[in-house]
């Protein structure tokens, strides 16, 4: 069963046409990368998923559940969770605390003045949980501003991780780091995939990311459907060549 | 205990020490009771304000519409409806706070510059009824014919009007439970999501946390510590005239907090120890003291932005 089933959606901001007429499903446990020359329209269409945007036309369904008039904070708590291409963290607490907040906010105690010992331990538990799965544990009593950038982004994958999704956006996890950051942030999300059997769409820039990673590449350029299909279509995919690998050399 | 932990227990008992033994040692370097009480109550309309300043991050240039709400509702409960200290204070903090909550939904779309403008308005709307509604408000000359009542504990009173001191105290425990309860909601989870907000908005409503609600909820709160502050100054005063609700006093407030420092729950007391001091020193000296105090700001904002207890903290880490 698909968890993320978008149908015909399309977003223009006066004259422009950023998102044109896209449809994709992702079935549950897939890792889906979603790829295309700069323009292409990707983050537009992150932003149209999570909630941040709302479309022209067309409709998003979660869970098989249409969830165009949910708002974004809503479409948190029935599973959606997201990372942006700016890394959006709370600079001046600590990882553990930027954790805490995350984990109190999915088990519901958001509104709560205070909270029994048990609920606490439980929320303690429950971070203690998390912070390994970013490779973290070292460092939850760090100010997450003063990390390097690639723990930003741990904690920022943590951070989403924390929500318990059942599905995670992830906009260009690897954005700005060099090669051995890459590499660990490739590993961590390679494992929340096959480990945890996570359903994860990213968007991604870096070629040797996408195909070491992604199950099925949906290709956009120019904000409209260009290809889909396994990492070995794409790579042969004459269109794709054309439009962005093309562009590329 | 950790060094940090100890630390904190040492700071706090020695503010709480400070506070409990000020009628004792102020007359040391001028000062007077009264002095304390206005301490006290500026001090903690400041730490109202920066309950959303600081931990929300959110602006509000017009806190002294709850404050002035909550001590002119106080003194017209006390000269009107029923001569209780305890009746008069629960009527001011009911009314600034009401009022508050009731504004505060139509404020929360508002974001930086628009709703601090917009709080700025509805301030002055009020000041503007107190100042014509003569007949109730007395106008221009203030609320007068009232004081506060002596505390009845049936086997024994309290007498609060005639003794300094034993009002310090009053404010004093007040000012204690008021604390309190700001420290707890601050630790607390839906504390920590006002913190969430001040730090990065837009993360906060992708974690799904609903920004709206959340902000007037902790505007709501620091509009009912606001209003509860102003029904300690009606009783400090025993009078209260339009100027609690002009915004030049949301100014001093406002002042208070980033002087002291916002970031820190207990800056704006400081803060106000500086502002109030000053103004009653100063004021005795020249008309034109506010000058003084306006370069004491320029030169703090310029040179410690963290505030006084920021820059304190800074010396400590470095």
């Amino acid at each position: 069963m698909s968890v993320l089933e978008v149908r015909n959606l399309s977003k223009r901001f006066g004259n422009l046409v950023a998102v044109r007429d896209i449809s994709l499903s992702v079935a549950s446990g897939e890792l889906r990368a979603v790829i295309g020359p700069n323009g292409a329209g990707k983050t537009t269409f992150f932003n149209l998923i999570s909630g941040f945007l709302a479309p022209s036309a067309g409709s998003i369904l979660f869970d098989g559940r249409d969830v165009i008039a949910v708002p974004p904070h809503r479409r948190v708590g029935l599973g959606m969770a997201r990372t942006f291409q700016i890394t959006e963290i709370f600079p001046e607490l600590t990882v553990f605390e930027n954790i805490r907040i995350v984990t109190e906010v999915a088990a519901g105690y958001r509104l709560r003045p205070w909270l029994s010992a048990a609920e606490k331990a439980e929320v303690r538990r429950r971070i203690e949980e998390t912070l390994p799965l970013a490779a973290l544990s070292g460092k939850a009593d760090r100010l997450v501003g003063e990390l390097a950038h690639g723990d930003q982004r741990a904690a920022e994958i943590a951070m989403a991780l924390a929500l318990k999704p059942r599905l995670l956006l992830l906009d260009e996890p690897t954005a700005g780091m060099g090669d051995q950051e890459t590499y660990e942030i490739t590993q961590l999300i390679r494992r929340l995939h096959q480990d945890r059997k996570l359903t994860i769409v990213l968007i991604e820039h870096d070629m040797r990311v996408v195909f070491h990673l992604a199950d099925r590449i949906t290709v956009l350029d120019q904000g409209s459907f260009l290809a889909e299909g396994t990492p070995q279509e794409i790579a042969a995919n004459e269109a794709v060549q054309t439009a962005y690998l093309g562009q590329a050399a | 205990m950790t060094a940090g932990e100890y630390r904190r227990v040492v700071v706090l008992a020695a503010i709480w020490a400070a506070l409990i033994f000020a009628p004792y040692w102020m007359p040391v370097f001028g000062g007077y009771t009264a002095l304390g009480s206005r301490v006290l109550v500026l001090g903690l309309g400041a730490m109202a304000l920066n309950f959303l300043l600081g931990f929300t991050g959110v602006l509000s240039f017009g806190h002294a519409a709850w404050f002035g709400l909550g001590a002119y509702a106080c003194g017209l409960t006390l000269k009107f409806i029923i001569p209780s200290t305890p009746l008069g204070l629960l009527a001011g903090t009911l009314v600034g706070g009401v009022a508050g909550a009731l504004l505060g939904a139509l404020l929360v779309r508002r974001r930086g510059v628009y709703f601090a403008m917009v709080t700025i308005a509805f301030g002055q709307v009020f000041y503007y009824i107190a100042f014509q509604w003569s007949s109730v408000t007395g106008g221009d000359d203030g609320l007068r014919g009232f004081a506060r009542q002596p505390l009845d504990f049936s086997l024994f009173q309290i007498d609060l009007l005639h003794s300094d001191l034993a009002f310090y105290y009053f404010v004093l425990v007040c000012f204690a439970v008021v604390v309190a309860v700001m420290a707890l909601i601050l630790r607390s989870p839906f504390g920590r999501t006002m913190i969430a907000i001040r730090e990065n908005e837009r993360r906060a409503r992708f974690l799904g946390i609903p920004i709206e609600l959340h902000i007037w909820i902790a505007f709501t709160l620091s509009c009912f510590f606001m209003a509860f502050a102003g029904g300690l100054y009606a009783l400090l005063n025993n009078f209260a005239d339009p100027r609690v609700l002009h915004y030049s006093l949301s100014g001093d407030f406002v002042i208070m907090a980033v002087m002291g420092g916002m970031r820190m729950f207990w800056g704006p007391l400081l803060g106000a120890v500086v502002f109030v001091v000053l103004q009653d020193y100063l004021s005795s000296l020249t008309v034109n003291w506010m000058s003084f105090i306006g370069v004491l700001i320029v030169l703090i904002v310029l040179f410690f932005p963290r505030g006084i207890l920021g820059l304190i903290r800074q010396r400590r880490t470095a």
